[in-house]
């Protein structure tokens, strides 16, 4: 299996990276590569196997629906980049 | 006081012999006249080490605390610490400080005293095997400093081998405790997955990661993996079952262990002078009572493609959060929304994460989701099953942590899969969930070479005896390298 550089741009805007075009063919041929790498999975026998998303096949625990943690909200706005009266501040995005 | 081990420095603190502030000041000479030839400290915390260690004295004179008060740790730079930067060696968090604690810090640091040195140096975003994808450069092996300690955990093992450190927490998503700790002549464990708290420990693939200890000996080890470990409700996949004692059955008598080794573990790739190590340490085992038989792993050849379909994939989402607006790296004029998340992203992350990101994002993508990350999570069920065959025979599984000793910088930056292929004995116990470790066991052309065993589920008492009995007839994790005596 191997990508061409479209498909490197493509993955790279869905993955939210601005792509520098002169790495786009090195990402390419490297990423192919390793996608050459994992094809070998391809020739595994796995019909009837079930899925294993987790090493302990563990079901998500829950908890009393009550407040335990306190509010934080200044603490987390003191580490953003651009705030501005208690919101985070973002390039404009309605005409 | 470098040479001593957990317990002896313990010891001594207690016996007044001296005060956590000299041990700590002799810890921090030490990082200031050696660490230039390393870079294994990101950031030096001096001075709040310093006041950590005096109240560690003023604990231990009021004859509290606990076997660990007043020792000093390093920290990798995962683990979020407030007050202090954590950057996971990344250009995205070079200014990141967290608001809050890690569970383990909390743990190791205000409940059982022991004062940080500093944030240890890593693969950015634990992602390598060399240490060389850290923002901050490369980490330099203390046993030769033209190779690479292993990576991701390179700044902890590096720290802990050169005497910067006594001891220092690391992180393992496929190898990244065991194979540095094998590089650099240490004894490191990544404990069952679940058993040590992830709450505050920066994600890289969360079904996989688990934290964990380099040290220079299993008694070491076994000492603050106890305090680590245990139950977290900040941590939705923690254990909630009781801690083992490590540190009591250490001196247990291993007559009649049996001893798997795998057949895949031995065959093609595996240099011969790091085979014969192995089988010097085979031939002690024995004289202590083990006995060994061959076992088979037959899917344990697919676990490094497993994972690198599992590991990106869960990357590409976890890493998905930096996005330039709430924390971290903000790209400076732009003025469209789309851009600034792409542009904040392509001057945060290395081109390691950068690759890792497009897998994930690509193996998750309509149309492949099925033929990659459903099969991976497949094979890794018929991984899981071997494993979980094999330790109704055997009680521990025996076998090389790496396929041979520290390479040379910069050898295999250039070709992915190559340094991909270092993890090939280590990643399987990641995908299983299972305890693992790597131990010293002998040299090869100067350089070490580790040794790894692996138990089944909540093992890891058992594989700290096995590593403890073996060390106390063998001086390999003894040795220390030229030059930072």
């Amino acid at each position: 299996m191997s990508l061409s550089p479209e498909q490197i741009r493509q993955v790279a805007k869905l993955a939210r990276l601005e792509l520098n075009p002169s790495l786009t063919d090195a990402y390419a041929g490297q990423i192919s590569n390793i996608l050459e790498l994992v094809g070998q999975l391809s020739a595994a026998k796995t019909e009837g196997v079930g899925p294993m998303a987790h090493p302990l096949d563990m079901t998500q625990r829950l908890r009393p629906d009550e407040v335990s943690q306190p509010d934080q909200r200044e603490a987390f706005q003191a580490i953003a980049p651009a705030v501005q009266d208690g919101l985070y501040l973002v390039p404009k995005v309605i005409e | 006081m470098h040479t001593l081990s957990i317990k002896q420095l313990g010891e001594a603190l207690r016996a007044r012999k001296f005060s956590s502030r000299e041990l700590t000041q002799h810890y921090l000479k030490r990082i200031e006249a050696f660490d230039p030839q390393l870079n294994s400290y990101i950031t030096v915390t001096a001075d709040l080490a310093l006041a950590a260690a005096d109240a560690a004295d003023a604990r231990l004179a009021r004859g509290e605390g606990g076997p660990l008060t007043g020792i000093p740790l390093g920290q990798k730079d995962i683990f979020c610490t407030t007050g202090v930067r954590t950057s996971c060696a990344s250009r995205m968090l070079d200014k990141f400080v967290s608001p809050y604690d890690a569970t383990i810090v909390k743990k190791l640091q205000a409940e059982a005293g022991m004062p940080m040195l500093g944030k240890l140096n890593m693969d950015e975003f634990a992602m390598g095997s060399s240490n060389e994808t850290s923002w901050y450069g490369p980490v330099k092996n203390p046993w030769d400093v033209t190779r690479v300690p292993g990576g991701s955990s390179g700044g902890s093992v590096a720290a802990v081998a050169a005497g910067l450190a006594p001891v220092a927490t690391a992180t393992d998503t496929g190898g990244s405790i065991r194979q540095p700790a094998a590089l650099t002549n240490l004894t490191g464990i990544k404990p069952t997955y679940g058993r040590v708290s992830r709450f505050g420990m920066i994600a890289f693939a969360s079904s996989l990661d688990q934290a964990g200890v380099v040290a220079r000996s299993a008694e070491d080890a076994a000492q603050v993996l106890q305090a680590m470990s245990g139950f977290d409700p900040l941590d939705s996949t923690s254990l909630d079952r009781p801690v083992d004692d490590l540190v009591a059955p250490l001196g247990r008598s291993i007559q009649g262990l049996r001893v798997g080794l795998p057949k895949e573990y031995f065959a093609e790739g595996l240099d011969a002078g790091v085979r014969a190590c192995i089988d010097g340490a085979i031939a002690e085992l024995k004289k202590l009572g083990a006995t060994f038989t061959e076992v088979s792993l037959p899917n344990s050849p697919l676990s490094v493609p497993t994972y690198y379909v599992v590991a990106p994939a869960e990357a590409s989402s976890n890493l998905a959060r930096f996005d330039g607006v709430r924390y971290g790296h903000r790209a400076e004029g732009v003025t469209a929304l789309e851009d600034l998340y792409s542009r904040s992203r392509a001057e945060g992350f290395g081109p390691e994460v950068q690759r890792r990101i497009m897998i994930g994002t690509y193996v998750l993508s309509h149309g492949y989701y099925d033929a990659y990350y459903l099969q991976a999570q497949k094979v890794r069920r018929l991984i899981y099953d071997d494993f979980r065959r094999v330790f109704e025979q055997v009680d521990v599984i025996l076998g090389p942590t790496a396929t041979d000793v520290a390479f040379k910088l910069g050898s295999k930056t250039d070709d992915p899969v190559s340094m991909y292929l270092n993890d090939i004995y280590t990643i399987a116990a990641n995908l299983a969930g299972i305890p693992a470790m790597s131990l010293p066991c002998g040299f090869k052309d100067g350089l070490p070479v580790g040794l790894q065993l692996m138990g089944n589920f909540f093992d890891e008492a058992k594989l700290l005896n096995v590593a403890h009995q073996y060390q106390q007839v063998t001086g390999w994790h003894q040795q220390s390298p030229k030059g930072f005596e």
